[in-house]
């Protein structure tokens, strides 16, 4: 084993919501400069999981590192100290819709560290640039924006101020092939250009095969399976195959009730 | 045995909404006190609860001073008291129906937007981007509506209590056949400061119960469409609730004996 420390280290980290237990006993290394996808089923808790690490979410119990600072039970300092070094792209896009589009992008430079409206704007304008959206796309307002342009919106908001770790929420999730596949080039972009770490959650085997360097399978609220993404197609592991294969039958059983 | 347990249950869950309201609050007074501030934020919440307001409160209260003036003139008739109508105008708009009127009228309009636009934001997680991008929800949402609340109800008051009584006159004037002059000065003989501050106390006070039931409804929906639905209506129902109650409470303290 290598000795450099993980950049995010959950360990045993549960949350139940009511008599529902979504995470049991979650496992997960990120490490620098990794960029890991994270698939599983829907409802899994993948979601959760992120927010869990986002302080959005209080887990029950576990423990959760960010370059070796615990988390769980931090005071707030401690947390929105690690949270400067998060960027997030929620699954629904979530732009602040009483705001312009570069508003929205430049929110967290603006809000978040005290910079200059007119200087955060020129910021903003640049991370649109580089989300293919040009400058008078700016001036509009989120809601006159297709879900595509969403998308690549939350994108450019999410990696505004530079930020270390940056999640991705089904980032291609709703879109095109085409689409998908201009996103998926963005985000091995961004961290390529931003030298970030990144965790993200998809359904899309292509989308995952593009982006990822590693990959990690969720089920009954754990990770049963993590390698290397060229390790995907043999993993041995029944359901790994059974969802890469998108297949009804195998350990998997979907919740159906036939009338 | 049932029955008991239901009753058991109900007061549980009073008690848990109660502390939950009650944390709410001193977190958001807590942010609206301690800085950053947000000058923008405030200024807009200031013009939509003020300045967007004054219509319908202005409309309110001229059409309750007329019905007060033509009420008590046809009342008072019976003991012979006509005179006190100017009187009757003036105290009762400035102590309790211009606060009230207004208050409750701004609970319909602000307090359920407050909960539906916070509301929305709850549902479509742009709460959690708020946290996500380093931005507190109760300093940027929250404390900004409290503010432009409890300064902005005062000046709508003052405003409702000048047209109220205006209204009272008009009817008193034209209708009833009063000497313009010994109107005026019936209604300004008998008023004292104490009148007007109290009003103007109250006001203060049902503003920050209707930005603050807006707040926490919204914050704290969940389910989609129907639970901002929820949260609305539950907005403006608590708030007219506590305004009237705490109208009692305000009273007691400054005017019993
Ligand atoms: N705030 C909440 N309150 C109650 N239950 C919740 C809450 N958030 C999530 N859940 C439950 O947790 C489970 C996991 O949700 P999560 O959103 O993490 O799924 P997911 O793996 O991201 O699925 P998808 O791929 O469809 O987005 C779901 O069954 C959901 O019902
Ligand atoms: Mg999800």
């Amino acid at each position: 084993m290598s000795e450099t420390t993980p950049k995010i280290r959950i360990r045993g980290l549960c949350k139940a919501f009511g008599p529902k237990v979504v995470l049991d006993h979650l496992d997960l290394d990120v490490m620098p400069g990794d960029s890991l996808v994270v698939i599983g089923g829907s409802g899994t808790g993948k979601s959760v999981m992120i927010k869990c690490v986002l302080g959005i979410i209080t887990p029950d119990s576990g423990s959760i590192r960010v370059d070796g600072v615990e988390l769980v039970g931090a005071s707030t300092e401690v947390r929105e100290q690690a949270l400067r070094k998060f960027g997030m792209l929620f699954q629904g896009s979530a732009l602040f819709d009483s705001l312009q589009v570069w508003e929205n992008v430049a929110f967290g430079l603006i809000q978040g560290r005290g910079r200059s409206r007119s200087e955060a704007k020129k910021v903003a304008l640049e991370k649109l640039a580089q989300v293919g959206l040009n400058a008078d796309v700016g001036e509009l307002w989120p809601a006159e924006l297709s879900g595509g342009m969403q998308k690549r919106v939350a994108l450019a908001r999410a990696i505004a101020a530079d930020p270390d770790i940056i999640f991705f929420d089904e980032p291609t999730t709703g879109l095109d092939p085409i689409m998908s596949d201009v996103i998926n080039d963005l985000v091995v972009a961004c961290v390529k250009k931003l030298g970030a770490t990144t965790l993200s959650i998809t359904h899309d085997l292509t989308s995952a095969r593009k982006i990822a360097n590693r990959i990690a399978m969720i089920f009954g609220g754990r990770i049963i399976w993590s390698g290397p993404v060229s390790e995907i197609d043999r993993s041995g592991n029944a359901h790994v195959d059974q969802f890469i294969h998108g297949r009804a039958e195998g350990p998997i059983k979907m919740e159906l009730r036939r009338a | 045995m049932n029955f008991l347990a239901a009753i058991g249950r109900a007061f549980l869950a009073f008690l848990e909404a109660t502390g939950r309201v009650f944390i709410f609050t001193l977190t958001s007074v807590s942010h609206c006190v301690r800085p950053p501030f947000f000058p923008r934020l405030i200024g807009r919440q200031m013009i939509e609860i003020g300045y967007f307001s004054l219509p319908v409160v202005g409309m309110t209260a001229l059409f309750t001073g007329m019905v007060l003036a033509l009420q008590s003139y046809t009342g008072f008739a019976r003991f012979s008291a006509e005179g006190a109508v100017a009187t009757v105008v003036v105290l009762s708009m400035t102590r309790e129906l211009g606060p009230v009127i207004a208050g409750l009228m701004v609970a319909g309009r602000i307090g359920a937007a407050m909960a539906a636009e916070i509301g929305t934001m709850r549902v479509t997680e742009q709460i959690d981007a708020l946290t996500t991008l380093s931005t507190n929800p109760f300093k940027y949402l929250v404390a900004p509506r409290l503010i432009a609340g409890m300064t902005m109800l005062p000046l709508l008051v003052v405003v409702a209590d000048i047209i109220g009584v205006f209204g009272g006159y008009l009817v008193g004037v034209h209708k009833l056949g009063f000497n313009p002059a010994a109107y005026l000065k019936r209604t300004f003989d008998y008023l004292e400061m104490l009148d007007v501050v109290s009003g103007l106390v109250k006001a203060a006070v049902f503003g920050f119960i209707v930005a603050l039931m807006g707040c926490y409804h919204g914050y704290h929906s969940r389910g989609g469409a129907q639970g901002v639905g929820a949260a609305t209506t539950s907005a403006v129902v608590s708030a007219s609730i506590l305004m009237l109650i705490s109208n009692y409470v305000i009273t007691e303290l400054f005017f019993a004996k």
